[in-house]
């Protein structure tokens, strides 16, 4: 949970454009896209385009996946092969099943020693879009040290469920609940799916504030202009911020005289509730960034 | 290496390169290219296109190219995808 | 003999067709006292002023060769009165006629020919585009072509630098004795800021109309003292070319996130308070800064004195919401801008020469606090080139662009770091439009440039988190991604003289090969 992830935009893979863009559209993650959004006809050349700009395009520090087809696919596999080679911070896996996290971490592992690259260096994100992939999410996240994150993919999973997707998302109340409950058991990233009406910046306001209070820690993007409005939404409060700060100058002082833990307000402060307020105040910085 | 048929990839989209290669005979590496950048790079993407075509190792080729100002590494990805399809 | 000016480009002290080479020195120069020329002016006692035909104009006016015609670009790509009043000059076997046309549009493509047939052998202009700027950069046309920027334009015409025989008035709307506004008829433009000094200073003023109205007209624009002839046609142009129905912000994700970075910088400038003047460009990425700003200025209740410029519906949102006091417009871009100046009191019109002649007792851009820029080149100078591409021909020309940079406080330039394939910044910009002493700041998305004449600038900027670097690095960050451009070589002959506001001659465009 390290990396701030409030913003996973899609980006076509296809798309030399984009690409090139990808770095400076302010998102916390980028995932460049082989699956859906390339034809079946272009999957070769997404792959190589995209194995090109991971090696050669700025993308400024924002953190780099990329979204394979499933290993059930033809593609799947060749796309492991060649992307891991250029190693990208993450794959994200589609309807991943524990069996293809397991394939995936080995084949991760020998790619690695055969580049050189440091063992675990390229981390894993399953997508969660399958009732199988749901229920059995614990388990699947088990299988792999290199799971960093877990996206929830509402549009395949209620297809799956053979019920409608709504825009106030109540039919999907129970996996949003529990993708939380189960990424933060395991210390990862609960993503969120997005929002699919570009153009209803209110609505995604309301969706975003809605997966924030259930315990989502990030939410994917589909469209650029959703990343500021998503990052405004996950923003603490004002109140969080000065809390966060009291919390920080007490640690000081706490550490200058030598005291090991200390109480604020009543409350007994330690190591989670400061890291905690760590984590609010690089938010914070990020907030005052934000239009 | 040398191809058996003609192969495309890319596209006329802004950014990009539309590329067809034809097998010729003999070994050289024939470049057409038409370009928006022509006067200011021209010479740069015909240099990358047949670098490329070399490190991949083929020969006997013609590569035809409509250039939408592509970057060098969407003009090497484009002509490696039509390469690997026209074997 | 070759000449160096202050930005050093290398000028021939003389030019056939042009005349003796005075060098740019420098935008706070050459400001002593001006002489306004002087007019000569035909008295009318009675009330006659109707022509018959543009036939008729021709005789009346005495028009023959080697003559300066001027004619106004309110119309836009929607013109026809060029086309016409050209056409029947042509007919009539004239020759070596200049033409002076605030701004040349593809609509204007007929020139070409009369170019070719030596009808045309001059042009004096703010802004090229189509088939006669491709014409002048290969050396069609005989005489160099002469561009201004809007305010030199003026400043010319009173001077008497740039002396019209006939000024030709494309008017939406006309009395019967020459009262013109631009606001009524199904040919409204609007605002007719750009052909007021021309109404004003040349020798003799016709109004060509399509809506001729009763004795007195409702709003006068420009008065009945200037005009001598009026000639009523079927249309003066086409109301779709006039003016678009709506301007649009951008939805291109680079274009916002430059506007958005854009009014962090201005916010940040200290301008944006109470009284705060602003003028933008009506292109998608200048109108997502408009929005932007006007975000900053209601959340923070600031009263802004006013917009300046072409106006667009998005500054007449702004202005009717009380953003601003008032509008100043020398050109309107939409039908909610024309509505608006129709309309409202505050809404008001300013000339050419209000707007951007520095050799008057003072206009309007010397009260700009904020000015967004648009550019073709920029070099590590930041000098501005927006007068041609970068392989030398011309697309287009300074407009408002150097005036508006010398007044405001704070002078922007926004822009995507690369234009397919090709880096913005240069080492030397191939044409200089606009001098980077009065550029102060340059916006792309990936990163921001700030003149170092201005290290108060730099203080501000520093702690916002926005990439500001130096623009040598910016230039390799692009160079990074596209490679290094050859250079175009371009020919000998000089086929156009870019004039500073001032007169003064800041550089010339040689023919493409």
């Amino acid at each position: 949970m390290n990396r701030l992830r409030r913003t996973m935009l899609f980006i076509p893979g296809n798309n030399p454009g984009m690409l090139q863009n990808a770095g400076i559209l302010d998102a916390d993650s980028v995932i460049l896209d082989l699956e859906d959004a390339v034809s079946v006809t272009e999957k070769d050349s997404a792959r190589i385009l995209v194995r090109n700009a991971i090696k050669n395009v700025d993308f400024y520090g924002t953190e780099i996946l990329v979204r394979i087809n499933a290993l059930s696919t033809e593609f799947g596999l060749i796309d492991i092969e060649e992307i891991a080679k250029v190693k990208p911070d993450a794959l994200l896996i589609p309807k991943a099943t524990e069996e293809d996290i397991e394939t995936i971490d080995a084949m991760l592992s020998d790619i690695e020693l055969k580049e050189g690259f440091q063992n675990g260096a390229v981390k894993l994100f399953p997508l969660i879009e399958t009732t199988y992939g749901l229920e059995n999410m614990y388990g699947i996240l088990k299988k792999s040290n290199r799971i960093v994150g877990a996206l929830l993919g509402a549009e395949d999973l209620t297809a799956d469920l053979g019920i409608k997707r709504t825009k106030e998302g109540e039919e999907i109340s129970y996996a949003r609940s529990k993708s939380a409950s189960i990424c933060r058991a395991c210390r990862i990233d609960a993503i969120d799916t997005p929002f699919v009406d570009i153009n209803d910046m209110d609505g995604l306001i309301k969706d975003t504030l809605k997966a924030k209070s259930i315990g989502m820690t990030g939410k994917a993007a589909i469209n650029p202009r959703q990343v500021d409005i998503i990052h405004k939404a996950f923003a603490p409060l004002d109140e969080e911020i000065e809390y966060a700060k009291r919390v920080l100058k007490s640690a000081e002082e706490a550490k200058e005289q030598g005291l090991g833990v200390f109480s604020l307000d009543g409350k007994m402060i330690d190591a989670p509730i400061i890291a905690r307020a760590y984590n609010i105040m690089e938010k914070a910085k990020h907030k005052g960034v934000s239009v | 290496m040398k191809i058996y048929k003609t192969a495309k990839a890319g596209t006329l989209e802004s950014n990009d390169i539309f590329i067809i290669i034809e097998p010729i005979e003999g070994e050289k590496i024939e470049i057409d290219l038409e370009s928006i950048v022509l006067a200011q790079f021209g010479k740069q993407i015909e240099k990358v296109l047949k670098d490329t075509a070399i490190f991949l190792g083929v020969e006997g080729i013609r590569i035809i190219a409509k250039d939408r100002g592509a970057l060098d590494y969407a003009i090497k990805a484009r002509l490696e995808t039509a390469i690997k399809r026209a074997v | 003999m070759k000449l160096i000016n202050k930005i050093n480009r290398e000028l021939p002290e003389y030019i056939d067709g042009y005349g003796r080479v005075k060098p740019y020195d420098g935008i706070r120069t050459n400001l002593e006292y001006k002489i306004r020329k002087q007019v000569s002016v035909r008295c009318e006692p009675s009330k006659n002023k109707l022509l018959e035909s543009i036939k008729e104009v021709v005789e009346k006016c005495g028009i023959k060769n080697g003559m300066t015609l001027s004619f106004h670009h309110h119309l836009r790509n929607g013109d026809y009165v060029v086309n016409m009043v050209m056409d029947e000059i042509a007919k009539n076997g004239i020759k070596d006629i200049k033409v002076a046309i605030s701004s040349i549009f593809p609509v204007h493509a007929p020139l070409v020919q009369h170019m070719e047939n030596g009808v045309v052998t001059g042009i004096y202009t703010n802004y090229m585009s189509g088939a006669v700027a491709k014409a002048v950069s290969k050396g069609k046309l005989h005489y160099p072509a002469v561009m201004h920027t809007h305010g030199g334009r003026a400043r010319a015409i009173e001077c008497g630098d740039l002396n019209i025989d006939v000024a030709f008035i494309a008017s939406p709307c006309c009395d019967t004795y020459g009262n013109i506004n631009g606001v009524d008829g199904k040919s409204a433009c609007g605002s007719l800021g750009y052909a007021i000094p021309d109404a004003m200073y040349a020798d003799i003023t016709v109004a060509i109309t399509d809506n001729i109205v009763e004795y007195p007209a409702g709003s006068i624009e420009i008065s009945q003292e200037y005009v001598d002839y009026i000639v009523h046609v079927d249309a003066i142009g086409d109301p779709k070319g006039i003016v678009s129905g709506t301007t649009r912000i951008t939805n291109d994700p680079v274009g916002l996130k430059i506007a958005k970075m854009t009014a962090k910088i201005i916010e940040a400038s200290g301008l944006l308070k109470d009284g705060f003047s602003f003028q933008t460009g009506a292109g998608g990425t200048s109108l997502a800064v408009a929005a932007y700003v006007k975000e900053i200025m209601k959340s923070k209740n600031i009263k802004g004195s006013f917009a300046a410029g072409g106006i667009t519906g998005y500054l007449v949102e702004m202005f009717e919401e009380g953003l601003f006091k008032s509008l100043f417009d020398v050109q309107c871009f939409d039908l909610r801008a024309i509505e608006s100046y129709k309309n409202n009191r505050l809404h008001q019109g300013m000339s050419a020469s209000m707007y951007g002649n520095p050799h008057n007792k003072g206009c309007v851009v010397n009260h700009l606090d904020v000015m967004i820029l648009g550019a073709t080149e920029i070099d590590i100078d930041f000098n501005v080139n927006v007068t041609t591409g970068s392989d030398g021909t011309i697309m287009g020309g300074s407009g408002g662009h150097s005036d508006t940079a010398a007044g405001a406080k704070l002078a922007i330039v926004v822009t995507q770091l690369t234009r397919s394939r090709l880096p913005i910044i240069v080492d030397k910009v191939m044409t200089a439009t606009t001098p980077g002493e009065s550029v102060d700041v340059l916006i792309t998305e990936r990163g921001i440039a700030v003149n170092p004449r201005r290290q108060d600038l730099l203080e501000k900027f520093r702690d916002l988190n926005l990439r500001v670097m130096t623009i040598q690095q910016l230039k390799e960050i692009a160079e990074g991604m596209t490679g290094i451009p050859e250079k175009t070589e371009q020919e000998e002959k000089i086929v156009a003289v870019v004039e500073y506001r001032d007169g003064t001659v800041i550089d010339i465009v040689r023919k493409v090969r």
